[in-house]
């Protein structure tokens, strides 16, 4: 089959690969109809993810149809069409039990590696780091799918796959993001990055009571993007951000803050060349801007919502701030699985059309060219959706 | 006079004690979720025989004998007197507070003997015993909670001149 290989730093390509086979007795075998690229494929992209090797295959946000079945899946049947979370989680252990599928004890074979560094494994993910298992990923022509008897979520008839291939991860993460603003009535929440997953925290907080959303970016069409989901925007190359937040918020700030950029962000100013220099020689492996400048941006006794990745370390956070203000923190890769039914809901009864995110469709083959247009923003892209098996 | 190594390590499986005590006191289960047993053979109640793999010159072999059986709390054993690997190791198990199934404690000694049984042994258990006991009783939980052992053995990729 063909199948999305990382190469090395900027470099993806489209290989000819064995075709994937059942191993354990709960996996399946899904034929991928759409499978989209993830801002957290960037990180990827970019060399700053540990733990990779050359020609892994990359995809976590994948759909399509169930062409094979381990003895042991049951619920399941060939021709089933699913989309499938990205962190891969058992079912069975206290994690999974209490839905925090993206921490499950069981999914994750390299373990070992992850506990070195963090102290405890989360899930191991499609697509994603040998650290975080080192499974094959979606953006292919086939994917094997662990534990196919807890993931893989069947879609109804009636709806296409651009509204409904995003429950694998940025409509939940977004969601997610805001549920973890914990939003009161009257509440005003700023938002830093508007990128996809961004774009559904900002409709999902509006969802969960907002009063306001603020979102922050420099891209103009994505600043367009959220202004069409409802949010006021701001540019951070051409206001001074934690100014202009106070001054909408009645000099109080946001009652919520979330870092929707993670570990990439671009810092402005000396702060930002810094961190820059750091990460190119690997002294800090993130790059924090937008954390602190939430933390200092948010109010007192409110909540930082972190739904952008981090990998590794951060240099000089702003803990005086945090603690002093009694502030909250809430992150974590996203519990997918608990929020499949609940959004397919919302999708079903036309609270929101998830398309509205998707700039670019292409076909697999062209995967290395959307990478390019998606990490240097080109061509105003914003979300890319491949096409397996469609002609180059 | 090689030194004895201890080694313990503790994970939570979150299944009743009865469950765990029952498929770790069946040695032959043993083999299912550890990377270096090939095969353990039971003779009777008490007596058992322990056969290794993935060393590249054959294999080793020992009895072993159960010397505490408390059910549901502790199984310990020993290798019998002359074994090539003087190797003794418990398995505790304790619930956890708040319903969350059995804590489980693996403690295993060994003394390597010198020259090429000794090599052999220490290849076996590795730079780091610690971590090879903690990937088996991860394979262990895996098993009882997950009913299969996550793996990405066979994976595939595009990697140029490899086999997978």
């Amino acid at each position: 089959m063909r199948a999305v290989c990382w190469q090395g730093t900027n470099n993806v390509q489209v290989e000819t690969v064995p075709d994937p086979k059942i191993i354990n007795p709960r996996d399946a075998i899904v034929k991928i109809t759409s499978t989209a690229i993830c801002g957290s494929d960037l990180h990827l992209y970019d060399g700053f993810v540990p733990t990779m090797e050359q020609g892994d295959i990359l995809g976590h946000e994948f759909m399509g149809e169930v062409v094979e079945l381990g003895s042991a899946v049951h619920n399941l049947k060939v021709g089933d069409r699913v989309v499938v979370p990205f962190p891969i989680a058992c079912g069975g252990c206290f994690f999974c039990k209490q839905k925090l599928t993206s921490l499950c004890d069981n999914s994750n074979p390299n373990a070992f590696m992850a506990e070195a560094i963090m102290g405890h494994s989360p899930a191991g993910l499609f697509g994603y780091s040998h650290m975080l298992g080192g499974y094959a990923g979606g953006q292919a022509e086939y994917v094997r799918v662990p534990f196919a008897d807890v993931g893989p979520f069947k879609i109804p008839d009636g709806l296409a796959d651009e509204q409904v291939l995003f429950l694998t991860d940025i409509f939940p993460t977004g969601y997610m993001a805001a549920e973890n603003c914990d939003i009161q009535s009257g509440h005003i929440v700023a938002i830093w990055g508007c990128g996809p997953v961004a774009q559904f925290a900002i409709r999902s907080a509006y969802m969960l009571g907002a009063e306001r959303v603020i979102a922050i970016d420099r891209v103009p069409e994505r600043l367009q993007m959220a202004e069409q989901g409802g949010a006021e925007v701001l540019n951070f190359e051409k206001v001074d951000v934690g100014e202009a937040l106070k001054e909408m918020t009645g000099g109080r700030g946001p009652d919520a803050v979330m870092d929707a950029v993670g570990m990439e962000a671009h810092g402005m100013g000396v702060e930002g060349l810094i961190d820059k220099a750091k990460q190119a020689v690997r002294l800090e492996t993130d790059r924090p801007h937008v954390l602190r400048q939430a933390i200092l941006a948010c109010r007192k006794g409110g909540t930082v919502s972190i739904p952008g990745v981090y990998g590794g370390f951060v240099d000089s956070m702003p803990m005086g701030a945090a603690m002093n203000k009694g502030l909250t923190f809430k992150m974590g890769q996203t519990h997918v699985h608990r929020y499949l039914q609940t959004l397919l809901d919302r999708v079903q009864n036309g609270e929101i059309d998830p398309s509205f995110v998707i700039t670019h469709r292409l076909p697999l083959e062209q995967a290395p060219h959307g990478y390019e247009i998606f990490k240097h923003k080109k061509d105003n892209c914003i979300k890319i959706v491949l096409k397996p098996g469609q002609a180059a | 006079m090689n030194q004895s190594i201890k080694v313990e390590k503790t994970v939570t499986i979150d299944k009743p004690t009865a469950e765990l005590y029952r498929f770790w006191r069946h040695f032959e289960n043993l083999p299912r979720f550890t990377r270096h047993l090939k095969d353990v053979r039971v003779s009777n109640d008490k007596r058992s025989h322990w056969i290794t793999s993935g060393l590249l010159d054959g294999t080793i072999e020992w009895d072993a004998e159960i010397i505490d059986d408390r059910p549901n709390e502790l199984i310990a054993w020993k290798s019998v007197a002359n074994a090539d690997v003087d190797n003794a190791g418990s398995v505790q198990f304790k619930p956890a507070p708040g319903d969350r199934g059995t804590e489980v404690k693996v403690v295993t000694v060994y003394n390597p003997p010198a020259g090429v049984i000794g090599d052999a042994i220490s290849k076996l258990f590795g730079e780091n015993p610690k971590q090879q006991i903690g990937d088996d009783l991860a394979r262990f939980k895996m098993l009882m909670e997950a009913g299969e052992i996550a793996t990405n053995d066979g994976q595939l990729s595009g990697r140029r001149n490899s086999k997978d």
